[in-house]
């Protein structure tokens, strides 16, 4: 894992390239934990332009890692948006045709408020003092934001893996705000086996003595290898089995033979640890803790539907796209079966798509046609029956 | 938009029995043709069942609202009196227990419409007769060990299986080899001899 300090661009400070809303300032927010937040930052970004009755306005959701940087570069990477298959002229989401709004969740690392953010009281970084979130109020904070921004219905919510529980939450929260709404490659819950990868990954970083009690801040360190193998650990479940045999096999990696050490000898240890040391010059090791308790307490039945999941939909007029991916072991195809289910039996106006692919939870940021083709047709048929296109 | 489009007959004698603006669940709906006519057409609140990964995409990026399922398996999620209409068309024939989805079809739907090759057509019959043998057809293409037919019925058989029921039959047409319709009631023997495929519009007694 890389130890070089290299240099790091605050997304926190005031010439960071993102736009920003402040908000909670008339009223606070109040947390499911209990806190109020009042006067935070949400930092977002937007494509397209706005139509004169505001109806043609998409919130992009990101997953875990992701950012607002979904369709432009990335200030901190210097790398092309997460999403930039999708999003873009004459693409699928069409910013032609679409204004598309792209928020980092609360709780996030990239300008918004969460434990990498300055605390206004003490004017140091928050740190474990951040109150813990959900993803609830992750939507509570993007609802707000559509106050801000005068959009009173959005035309779609679309997002892959906790990207699709906040279109799910916005769903259930705020159906009447709601056209339409795609989870992707997405759970309406943590499973034991999706709250245990992640437990390992925080206990990882916690075991960083560079994580300082999550004061590392205040110290001037950064607990690097303990997000790098969070990152690490998490990153296999992304990818399929098939996959990773593709692509790596037992291959070595800048070598003839075994080395008989610990040395990155096969070349799947030396793309993990690549991805590791990538990841923690862009991601804030306490946010990574605080997301993933977000995803952890995620149970949209349990909180919308008193523990049936067609009961969080009843009644519902927005019209779904369920989409997930054959070889996603991550967020499983009988995941998103679960969603559709609690969607029929809610008479719900519901699409459900497995897409037959090999790439394993992360093809929904990856070239896959027939995904690409599905959400196309899907926005297209929706912005028809919202009257965005002509019939 | 396509206006004024044409379809095959038979999902054409299917989509007259429509009320237009009704609720309609297309369960087998394939590539969404007759889905599509009833949106575009009918202006109905069109869903879709399909099993086939194909069938699905092709109609989601069409933008219909249909899901990937089996029949046998997913209409249980449905609740109530969700629909207006259920189709099952040309699917009966293929399913393990015919009577259970028919009452399925009926606990979702206010009314269903079924159609179903008609095992009684004439052809059928002298193909058994004289060839005897398991018949291949341009309807029934398939060969005995191959085809997803598992319960083939004829006319007379499904009006019995209605009566055992208590299913009300509210039309029954027979489609003839030249696609003519024929209504069964004037005449169940001959509906059933030259009758190549049936289409049912029922309801619960």
């Amino acid at each position: 894992m890389s130890t070089d300090q290299t240099v790091h661009i605050n997304p926190y400070s005031d010439d960071f390239p993102t736009k920003r809303a402040i908000l909670g300032k008339d009223m606070p927010m109040r947390l499911d934990c209990g806190v109020e937040l009042s006067s935070f930052p949400i930092a977002y970004q937007t494509y397209g332009t706005l139509n004169e009755d505001k109806s043609n306005a998409i919130l992009i959701t990101h997953a875990l890692t992701g950012d607002q940087f979904a369709a432009d570069t990335n200030p901190v990477t210097g790398k092309p948006g997460w999403w930039t298959t999708m999003i873009g002229p004459g693409k699928p989401i069409d910013t032609d045709r679409y204004f598309i709004i792209a928020s980092n969740v609360l709780g996030g690392c990239m300008g918004s408020a969460g434990p990498a953010a300055i605390n206004p009281e003490t004017g140091k970084v928050w740190g474990l003092d951040f109150p813990v979130i959900t993803i609830s109020d992750m939507v509570r904070a993007q609802a707000l934001l559509m106050d801000e921004l005068g959009i009173e219905k959005l035309f779609s919510v679309i997002g892959g893996s906790m990207g699709g529980m906040q279109a799910l939450e916005w769903a259930a929260a705020y159906p009447e705000r709601v056209f339409s709404c795609c989870p992707i490659a997405s759970s309406s819950y943590h499973r034991a086996q999706n709250i245990a990868f992640y437990e390992v990954g925080r206990q990882a970083i916690m075991a960083d003595p560079d994580w300082c009690m999550g004061r590392y801040h205040e110290e001037g360190k950064r607990p690097r290898s303990g997000l790098g193998v969070a990152r690490m650990a998490a990153h296999i479940t992304y990818m399929s089995e098939a996959a990773l045999t593709q692509k790596f096999g037992r291959r070595l990696q800048d070598r003839e033979a075994v080395t008989f050490g610990f040395e990155a000898d096969f070349q799947i240890e030396s793309y993990l640890r690549y991805q590791g040391s990538t990841f923690v010059e862009r991601f804030d090791a306490n946010s990574y803790l605080y997301v993933t308790r977000a995803m952890d307490y995620f149970d949209l039945a349990k909180t919308h539907g008193n523990g049936k999941l067609a009961k969080a939909f009843q009644g519902t007029d927005i019209r779904f796209c369920v989409v997930s991916f054959s070889s996603d072991w991550h967020y499983l195809p009988e995941d998103s079966r679960e969603i559709v289910r609690g969607l029929t039996g809610a008479a719900a106006d519901v699409s459900y798509v497995d897409v037959v692919s090999d790439k394993g939870h992360d093809a929904f940021l990856l070239e896959e046609p027939e995904f690409t083709n599905v959400l196309g047709g899907f926005l297209e048929g929706s912005a028809r029956r919202r009257g965005l296109i002509s019939q | 938009m396509n206006t004024n489009k044409s379809i095959r007959v038979d999902l054409q004698v299917i989509a007259d029995l429509i009320e237009p603006g009704s609720r309609v669940l297309d369960v087998g709906c394939g590539d969404g043709q007759l889905l599509e006519y009833l949106v575009e057409e009918k202006n109905v609140h069109g869903r879709g069942l399909e099993i086939s990964q194909e069938g699905v995409n092709q109609c989601v990026a069409k933008g219909l609202s249909v899901v990937q399922g089996d029949a046998e398996e997913d209409l249980g999620y449905y609740p109530d009196d969700a629909f207006d209409f259920v189709i099952l068309s040309q699917t009966l024939q293929a399913t393990h227990h015919p009577n259970q989805i028919v009452q399925d079809l009926l606990r979702l739907g206010k009314r269903a419409i079924v159609s179903f090759p008609n095992f009684g057509h004439w052809r059928v019959r002298s193909y058994l007769f004289f060839n005897g043998r398991m018949p291949v057809n341009k309807t029934l293409p398939y060969q005995w060990y191959n085809s997803p037919n598992m319960h083939f019925c004829t006319i007379k058989d499904f009006i019995h299986m209605c009566d055992e029921m208590n299913v009300t039959i509210e039309r029954s047409i027979a489609l003839d080899a030249s696609g003519q319709a024929h209504r069964v009631r004037t005449n169940l023997f001959f509906a059933n001899l030259l009758g190549e495929q049936a289409v049912f519009l029922i309801h619960k007694n």
